[in-house]
């Protein structure tokens, strides 16, 4: 310990704690959400690259990116839910739901492609309004609400396409998410693009509105955020709306991914979406946390069992490091969420 | 003296056998400081909650610059020129300074990004938040990018205070607004109601802190019980004499204010 004399201050100033390495990285983590999971993506990138050269091909780096789409579409929805200290655990099942309808309205009652999208779309939006209504109207807990529709919206999708797989000309409108552009063995879909743009729009949106401000102070700390002025439950409603046209976005993409409809496509979306907006830096408790660590959270999830995949690591153990970076993300957030001043 | 700021008339709020409010008068004039002091149950929060929209009394007049209004709301309350600073501030904890500010009333770009894109005039609100922020002589916000949840509990008072003063037209009601705080900072936040003072408005300081509420106010209006039991200042009483008619120890003597006139110095 070096001895430094200092000039005498208040109390305050002389129990303030030194400037240290620690307490600078803290800050800079605190301030920046998604620089966590950066590091974590780009140090995976390395290692992974490093362990397979056939990581960086182009074919291979288009593959993640084509997986990552779906999950990391509904990542977005969710991401708004969390920002606003919900949760939606209905995420794959409302998406399922949208998916059903909008190909069986095409394909078995005759409905053009185009209009079958936009029923899908509003099926998707109502379906988040009933979660929005029972949390702000009847005050239900989001965790319990969602859990509940999960249930209801998956019955709902199942007993509509009477459990069956529907398949669809993969020249149709509604699979034009499927067509891909190529850039030499690099292919991108329009699916993976449209992915990109909601994240940008999104970003665009919570940073640069009033409506991002107010679902960031709701979600931070609702009671402090009503009694300044803004309509709580109607920022909140309006979230879980919002957020539901963003799943039936993600339902499109999954309707080009797999050329059709399947009832059993959204099974793990419902929790592999909380996993990337988790990974992601977004805290589980609200207010805090940018939807671009969505997209790079659901990234490392795809760039991890993809790596993993490469080196010949067992599907079990992709599953296992998974839910260990989850857990790793969350407590990596207690201490980033935590101030010192 | 001038017109008053903020009357009340008569207000009266019940929460089912519980009486609130049992009929209460109260006028605060422009560029005056009027303490509400009382026990804990006198009435003093439900008091300030009716007349900063936060509640809707049962019966009574609420009148700002003479004009008769019922809130259904803050937002009303706020239209009408009453800001309030609550207890627990409102303030979000993540959101920086400027935006904290203009929370729930944020400005966007005049131009075309503003009007279709609705993107937020944030350099704007910060040029004026700062504007506002010097205005009041605050000088321990240097930054306005600083998130609020790293500010001492003085620096939120001063951003909550600083976020009343620059919408409030016409009333200021601060609740418990140095309960909080340690000595230097309780001296701040004083020095910040004399500005708004000094700016005209009217002030509704709550506080259970007689050596501030004796050190800040024009006048001390007593609530016991529900009821307003009269208007005394720093002047004609002691603290003393305060805390023993607020309790109950002592009526107050009907001569020795300088509040209304007729004042019932009875409780139900």
């Amino acid at each position: 310990m070096t001895h430094v004399v200092e000039e005498p201050g208040t109390a305050a100033e002389l129990l303030r704690p030194r400037d240290t390495a620690a307490r600078r990285v803290h800050g800079l983590l605190h301030r920046m959400p998604a620089l966590s999971p950066l590091i974590v993506l780009v140090l995976a990138g390395i290692v992974f690259g490093l362990a397979n050269s056939r990581f960086y091909a182009a074919s291979n780096l288009s593959i993640v990116l084509q997986q990552a789409a779906v999950v990391g579409s509904l990542a977005v929805g969710q991401t708004l839910i969390i920002l606003a200290a919900g949760i939606d655990l209905s995420i794959g099942a409302v998406m399922v739901m949208s998916m059903l309808v909008t190909v069986k309205l095409y394909s078995s009652n005759g409905v053009p492609g185009p209009v079958a999208l936009l029923i899908g779309l509003a099926v998707a939006v109502v379906a988040g309004a009933v979660n929005g209504f029972l949390v702000t109207r009847i005050k239900l807990p989001p965790f319990i609400v969602t859990l509940g529709t999960l249930s209801i919206f998956t019955a709902i999708a199942l007993v509509y396409a009477r459990g069956q797989t529907i398949s669809l000309d993969p020249d149709s409108f509604l699979t034009w998410t499927g067509d891909t552009i190529s850039f030499g063995s690099f292919d991108l879909t329009i699916g993976v693009i449209m992915m990109f743009l909601l994240y940008a729009v999104f970003a665009y949106v919570l940073r640069q509105t009033a409506w991002g401000r107010h679902l960031y102070a709701t979600g931070d700390d609702p009671e402090a955020a009503r009694l300044a002025g803004i309509r709580t439950n109607r920022v909140l409603l309006s979230a879980y709306m919002v957020a539901g046209l963003v799943i039936g976005i993600a339902a499109w993409i999954q309707i080009g991914r797999i050329n059709g409809a399947d009832p059993n496509a959204g099974l793990n979306l419902n929790l592999e979406s909380i996993t990337a907006v988790v990974i992601g830096g977004t805290s589980l408790f609200g207010g805090r946390g940018v939807v671009v660590g969505s997209l790079i959270g659901a990234l490392i999830v795809r760039v991890f069992t993809n790596g993993l995949a490469l080196m010949r690591v067992d599907q079990n153990y992709q599953l296992f490091a998974v839910g260990v970076l989850v857990i790793l993300a969350v407590a990596a957030d207690q201490w980033i969420r935590s101030v010192k001043s | 003296m001038s017109a008053p700021a903020l009357q009340a008339r008569g207000l009266v709020k019940t929460f089912g056998h519980v009486v609130g409010l049992a009929g209460v008068d109260l006028d605060l004039y422009p560029g005056e400081v009027l303490a509400i002091i009382g026990d804990n149950g006198a009435g003093k929060s439900t008091l300030i909650k009716c007349l900063s929209g936060a509640m809707v009394p049962d019966s009574g007049t609420i009148l700002v610059e003479g004009r008769e209004l019922s809130f259904r709301g803050t937002q009303e309350a706020r239209e009408a020129g009453i800001e309030t600073v609550y207890q627990t501030l409102a303030v979000a904890p993540a959101l920086d300074v400027a935006s904290n500010l203009f929370l729930a009333r944020e400005q966007r770009r005049p131009d075309l990004l503003g009007k279709v894109f609705r993107m937020l005039d944030t350099g704007g609100m910060r040029k004026q938040a700062k504007q506002h922020i010097d205005e009041l002589g605050i000088t321990t916000l240097q930054n306005i990018g600083q998130t609020v949840e790293t500010l001492s509990g003085g620096q939120r008072q001063a951003v909550a205070v600083a976020r009343a003063a620059a919408f409030g037209g016409t009333v200021v009601i601060l609740d418990e607004p140095t309960a909080a705080l340690g000595v230097r900072e309780t001296g701040q936040v004083l020095g910040l109601i004399r500005d708004l003072r000094e700016r005209g408005l009217g002030v509704i300081l709550i506080s259970h802190n007689m050596p501030n509420v004796f050190e800040v106010a024009d006048r001390i209006h007593i609530q016991r019980l529900g009821r307003g039991i009269g208007v005394i200042t720093p002047h004609s009483h002691t603290p003393a004499e305060a805390v023993a008619i607020m309790t109950g120890a002592v009526a107050l003597d009907p001569g020795g204010g300088t509040g209304p006139e007729e004042t019932p110095a009875t409780e139900g």
